[in-house]
């Protein structure tokens, strides 16, 4: 048995040391080690997005990393992206009130990849847009109503405080 | 899908990664960890089963990207997705710009590094057929000194390259075409973003008269290594480009290359579709040098 | 139920675009998904799986994998065998045995051969990698038509063939309407073998309780009688087993049926006295969670006069299940609740082979057949209206079943409940602007480009009536298909609805509370929705065969209207006045022409819970009632001349979609894709609207990208995400979409199923476009999925010789 790895770093802003085996994902870490099971698992090779956090401010598979490797790093997850009061997001209410989700299983990581897009670019054309979620699988929806939903929460942003 | 157990290490330094990549004489399997978005999926089907993986990714030194004038230097560990914003590759490494856009998703551009598509060899892979085509020098550094290789030649064959055991590429050095280039990037995949079945790249450089003074030229998917075509370009050099020339020059390459079979698509149709692919990125290249 | 249903407009909650409940927990990412179930001293299997398609196990030595650490057990198929029963099918296959772990035989590569059981699944694979199986490989049966070969490799030797089931059904004068037509057209179209393939696998979570000396079951799960099957296998009774029925299922449509995997965990944790969790990774999932769809081969004639009417139809199926076919053969019957489509036939032959062979094993897949049967059916109409130069809209227009002729029987007794064909594919045309689509098609061809515009006219039978089991056994003689609703407003004067089956997305909490609110006259944001577990629950069939709007609408409707008129009644009485004379409206109980008479819903709630002194001598106390809602048109079996109403209701869509192939790359963009979808009314326009887009995504994926690619031998090439291809927003366009209601007369509001119709509609419409786009090189294309190797390849085929000269 190897021996675990001590690594601190934060989570959703908030800080956490925990001791880890170097095998373990960072996703499993997330989810099993710290109980944030927003996150999901849906093929841990890199593909379907499911999985998808920020790190360090840009959307990554968390599959794809070793808990380890997010030593020193600031982590931020589907239950980090809404406010400190639990006030949601704009693109959180965006995709409420477009439906952008069935099942729920897709939604944590393309709420990420979604956040991180605007966060990048917070104007972005429908291909844009397509681009930006292409990196996330999704079964139910056909990705109609999430991309109006990003649409619509980026025209919201765009409009001010007042109107989001 | 876990990966089997390995000891982790994390050198913070250049020097410290070769000392530990040098070790030998033991039953170990050590592997570099620089993005992972290739090596981590392999570990979780356990195709792949480092017993210590060494995590490049703090080592500063494998980082950034440097204009230079007549080259661009980039860091083996820099992100590609750090690569496809700067400015820099715009203006000065466009067959690279072009490139960098096909290669994965955003999410796996910002964590996957140029160096370690370059060092996986993947005949499919966009970034080597890049550097194939415009011969980057690849620097390579060891425990016991540093040596400058060029790409052509790298690739030895499926997912082979030069590199011995102990090395670690730690830049790549992109010649930057100086008068008036044109490049385009093609590639058919069954989805965008996958695996490309067949890829061409094509950078041309045309003089005052718009004659073709340079050509590089190469295809991907279409042999065990990314695959420049000399006898392409070579019918190209010294010539005015028409539609009617870049179709002549293209007929040779059925022969040319060397494609397998894949569940997505046999070699008969690589062989078919490689010509018209290097034709659209003739014709692109050849329309935005002169537009 | 009379037809005097108000205008969508006019009803206050149904078909608003209103929030749905169950949203709020999936982007906070509080969503319960099995995996995300702690339970106290938890272990975690992970499988060992037969490479080989078909192999004799000679021994199985676990000794290396217990010695592990972490380890507790290592399971095998012959001590499974042993203590637990088999898995059921769908028909009498005495001598087909389905364990979850492969006894003596494995039958397909990827079938598993033993679990192992340890304090985490990294651990568990580790030691799985020990476990030492000996096998002698042997041929294995391999290839639609192969298999059916007298000299194949039998997949279950006892069995004596590979043919699982056959048989003709023969509805109306089949032999007279041949002789009588003037034309006839003999095609053959391929369905590949693809499936739904969600994004979360297969997972499940059990706790034997020997205090209680019941299990506890945790399911990412979709299907009726799962705890019968379980109860059974493990030789307990269905009361010993609590299926927690509030877990969020990540997706399913149709293919969670995890039964194999939850007699597993069952038994493990019975013997082991722990909770064990069995979730699949992906790999587990592809090759051996038995997920695979339908696998078919149609050879189809058609009988047809010059006009183009269709007068009937001989279509012969052969579909390959796998290796162990569970409820799959049914997936065979179900569509001849709509085997003609919306076209008038009079007369049709239904020829149904089911094979098995050394491939994973097949499952429901949604539309449980419907889709394969409306793209073999689809492609005849095509072919016939090039034949005869006929415009395909005009060649459906003629044969669509009319809006007056509604309840329509069709020949194999079903009757069709509604429908306004022409006006939907009218309404279709001009919103997606056919015509200006044919100018631009054609525009292109000129250009020498490849673009293709493509019609498909779809049905989606809905309700689950399934009947049709007994057509394909007649030893199953079920007749009951049920779905149950309990409604309760507390003595705080809110509103519960409890349901008895689990949700995969299809908003049932929103349904139940928007068909209550409706009736009620409740906000529905304040009506709680809770699933019963099985234990607790009322009858029920599971969210299959596009039933919950039709069945749970129905039956939460019912219970409410009792519960409305139970509180009529109850004012009536404390106001001493007829019920006639009680008004109802927005909680408050008024006496006609006297407004200052009144009662208030807090003040009759009290009255029901804790004044019996002011309570009617004939009502029970409190507020709650029960409906146990029947299946429309139910409740019989076939008359003597095979004929029977399956399912109810009959939704109605038309795809336009505009395609352009790439010459060299025979890729395939769409360009354009309208629809107009008819499921009568909607009880959520944004739930509606979100699963058609999502159906039409699946649809595109099965027509363009996904196959379970096997080798000649019995290897299967797409086990992971990197070959089976999912289509991502880039593959799959803006679609636009509009609407038409024709109302069902059968269901509380009009309501028909939603849930399937873009899957049942697309490869269908696909496959119409990219013909369209290849007809100018008269080339056609009748095998899904047409990836762009095949399309390519075809297109060289073709091509014109390029004179050789010599060299």
């Amino acid at each position: 048995m190897i021996a675990t790895i001590d690594i601190e770093f934060t989570v959703n802003g908030k800080p956490v040391r925990i001791s880890v085996p170097p095998r373990m994902t960072l996703v499993d870490c997330l989810r099993d080690m710290l109980g944030l099971t927003g996150s999901h698992i849906g093929c841990e090779h890199g593909v379907c997005g499911a999985c998808s956090v920020m790190l360090d401010e840009v959307p990554i598979r968390s599959c794809l990393m070793f808990a380890v490797q997010a030593d020193g790093a600031a982590v931020t997850t589907v239950e980090g992206l809404e406010g400190p009061d639990g006030k949601l997001s704009p693109l959180q209410e965006a995709f409420w009130d477009c439906h952008a989700m069935q099942c729920g299983y897709c939604t944590p990581g393309m709420l990420v990849a979604a956040q991180g897009l605007l966060d990048e670019n917070p104007d972005p054309t429908a291909d844009e847009i397509r681009e930006a979620i292409s990196s996330n699988l999704c079964r139910c929806t056909g990705y109609q109503q999430i991309v109006e939903a990003i649409q619509l929460a980026a025209q919201r942003m765009n409009e001010g405080p007042d109107h989001a | 899908m876990k990966a089997a157990e390995f000891e982790y290490f994390r050198p913070t330094t250049l020097d410290e990664a070769c000392g530990l990549l040098a070790d030998t004489g033991d039953d170990a399997d050590r592997c570099l960890l620089a993005g992972g978005q290739t090596l981590v999926p392999m570990m979780a089907m356990r195709l792949a089963r480092p017993t210590h993986l060494i995590d490049i990714n703090r080592i500063t030194e494998l980082q950034g990207i440097r204009d230079l004038g007549g080259s661009v230097e980039i860091g083996a560990g820099t992100r590609q997705r750090a690569v496809e914003k700067d400015p820099i590759t715009r203006r000065k490494l466009p067959l690279l710009a072009a490139a960098l856009p096909h290669v994965g998703h955003h999410q796996t551009r910002n964590r996957g590094t140029v160096g370690g598509s370059i060092v996986l060899g993947d005949a499919s892979a966009e970034i080597p057929l890049v550097a194939l085509i415009l011969n980057a020098t690849l620097i390579i550094h060891r425990r016991d000194g540093r040596r400058e290789t060029m790409a052509d030649g790298f690739f030895e064959g499926p997912m082979m390259t030069a590199l011995e055991p102990g090395d670690i590429l730690t830049t790549i050095r992109f010649p930057v075409w100086d008068g008036t280039t044109g490049s385009a990037f093609h590639e058919v995949a069954p989805r965008k973003g996958d695996y490309a079945l067949v890829s061409a790249g094509a950078q041309v450089a045309l003089d005052a008269n718009g004659t073709c003074i340079r050509a590089a030229i190469g295809v991907g998917g279409c042999a065990p290594t990314p695959l420049r075509l000399q006898a392409v370009e070579d019918a190209l050099v010294g010539q005015r480009l028409t539609d009617a020339l870049i179709t002549q020059a293209i007929a040779p390459v059925p022969d040319l290359i060397d494609p397998e079979s894949s569940v997505h698509a046999s070699a008969a149709y690589r062989r078919r579709a490689a010509p018209q692919l290097v034709q659209r990125a003739l014709l692109d290249a050849l329309s935005e040098a002169r537009p | 139920m009379p037809d005097d249903r108000p205008a969508a407009s006019n009803y206050r909650y149904i078909s608003q675009p209103r929030r749905t409940k169950e949203d709020k927990r999936f982007i906070t990412g509080r969503g319960a998904f099995v995996q995300d179930v702690q339970l106290a001293h938890t272990k975690h299997i992970a499988l060992v799986a037969s490479p080989y398609p078909r192999a004799s196990i000679l021994s199985i030595d676990t000794s290396a994998a217990l010695a592990m650490d972490g380890v507790l057990d290592v399971i095998t198929g012959a001590e499974l065998a042993e203590h637990t029963d088999r898995l059921y099918h769908g028909v009498d296959l005495p001598n087909v045995r389905w364990h979850p772990l492969a006894v003596d035989m494995t039958r397909y590569a990827g079938e598993w051969v033993a679990a192992v059981i340890a304090d985490s699944r990294y651990i568990a694979e580790d030691a799985a990698e020990l476990v030492e199986v000996d096998y002698e490989p042997l041929d294995a049966a391999i290839g639609i038509e192969k298999v059916m070969q007298p000299d194949a490799p039998l997949v279950h030797p006892d069995h004596g063939s590979n043919i699982l089931l056959k048989k003709k059904f023969v509805w109306g004068a089949v032999d007279d309407d041949f002789a009588a037509a003037e034309h006839t057209i003999s095609y053959r179209a391929r369905w590949g073998r693809s499936s739904a393939v969600p994004i979360e696998t297969f997972g499940v979570i059990t706790r034997w309780s020997e205090k209680d000396e019941m299990l506890e079951v945790w399911a990412s799960i979709q299907m009726p009688q799962y705890q019968e099957q379980i109860a059974d296998a493990l030789r307990i009774p269905l009361n010993a087993v609590r299926v927690h029925n509030y877990i969020d299922v990540g997706g399913s449509y149709g293919v969670k049926r995890g039964i194999k995997q939850t007699v597993l965990s069952g038994y493990a944790a019975r013997k082991l006295g722990c909770p064990v969790r069995l979730i699949e990774d992906r790999i587990d999932n592809m090759s051996g969670g038995d997920a695979h769809g339908p696998d078919r081969l149609f050879d189809v004639t058609l009988a047809y006069n010059g006009d183009g009417l269709i007068r009937s139809m001989k279509m012969r199926v052969v579909d390959d299940v796998g290796a162990y076919p569970g409820r799959s053969i049914q997936q065979l019957g179900k569509p001849i609740s709509a085997l003609c489509g919306p076209y008038r036939m009079s007369s049709i032959e239904y020829d149904v082979t089911s094979v098995t062979s050394n491939k994973t094993s097949q499952v429901a897949v949604r539309g449980f057949g419907q889709a394969p049967t409306n793209f073999a059916l689809e492609t005849g109409v095509e072919k016939i209206a090039r034949r005869l130069g006929l415009d395909r809209t005009e060649i459906r227009r003629r044969n669509f079943i009319r809006h007056d002729e509604f309840p329509w029987k069709i020949p194999s007794g079903t009757a069709y409940d509604s429908g306004d064909y022409h006006t939907v594919l009218d309404k279709a045309m001009r919103f997606a602007g056919w015509d200006a689509l044919i100018a631009q098609r054609d525009a292109a061809r000129a250009e020498g480009r490849l673009v293709g515009l493509g019609i498909a006219t779809c049905l989606e039978p809905g309700g689950g009536n399934n009947i049709f089991e007994h057509l394909l056994n007649e030893k199953i003689q079920i007749t009951t298909f049920v779905e149950s609703a309990l409604l309760k407003i507390d003595g705080q004067g809110q509103v519960t609805v409890a349901i008895s089956t689990h949700t995969a997305g299809q908003g049932h909490q929103t349904l139940a509370a928007t068909v209550a609110g409706e009736e009620l006259e409740r906000d529905p944001d304040g009506i709680r929705v809770v699933h019963l577990d099985s234990l607790e629950a009322l009858p029920t069939r599971g969210p299959v065969a596009s039933r919950m709007a039709i069945m749970l609408g129905s039956a939460v409707s019912k219970a409410a209207r009792r519960l409305r008129n139970r509180m009529i009644h109850i004012a009536a009485h404390d106001l001493a006045v007829a019920d006639t004379e009680v008004e109802y409206a927005d909680g408050e109980f008024t006496v006609r022409g006297d407004p200052t008479r009144k009662r208030s819903w807090l003040e009759i709630v009290f009255i029901a819970h804790r004044q019996l002194h002011r309570m009617p001598p004939d009502t029970e106390p409190g507020l709650q009632t029960i409906e146990v809602h029947a299946v429309p048109g139910g409740g019989k079996l076939p008359n003597e001349k095979g004929e029977v109403q399956i399912y109810p209701c009959f939704s109605f869509q038309a795809h336009i979609p505009l395609v352009e192939i790439d010459r060299v790359t025979g890729q395939v963009e769409i360009l354009d894709y309208a629809v107009a979808h008819d499921c009568g009314t909607v009880i959520n326009p944004k739930i509606v609207r979100g699963m058609m887009m999502g159906g039409i995504g699946h649809g595109i994926g099965a027509a363009l990208y996904e196959k379970f690619d096997y080798t000649e031998d019995g290897q299967l090439l797409s086990g992971t995400f990197l070959d089976y291809l999912l289509p991502s927003a880039h593959e799959i366009p803006d679609i636009r979409d509009t609407e038409h209601c024709t109302p069902s007369p059968l269901t509380s509001h009009g309501q028909k199923g939603s849930g399937e119709g873009g899957y049942l509609g697309a490869p269908a419409a696909l496959a119409s476009a990219v013909n369209d786009a290849l007809a100018p090189l008269d080339i056609a294309i009748t095998e899904l999925p047409m990836r762009l190797a095949d399309i390519e390849a075809a297109l060289h085929i073709h091509a014109t010789p390029v004179p050789e000269t010599a060299p």
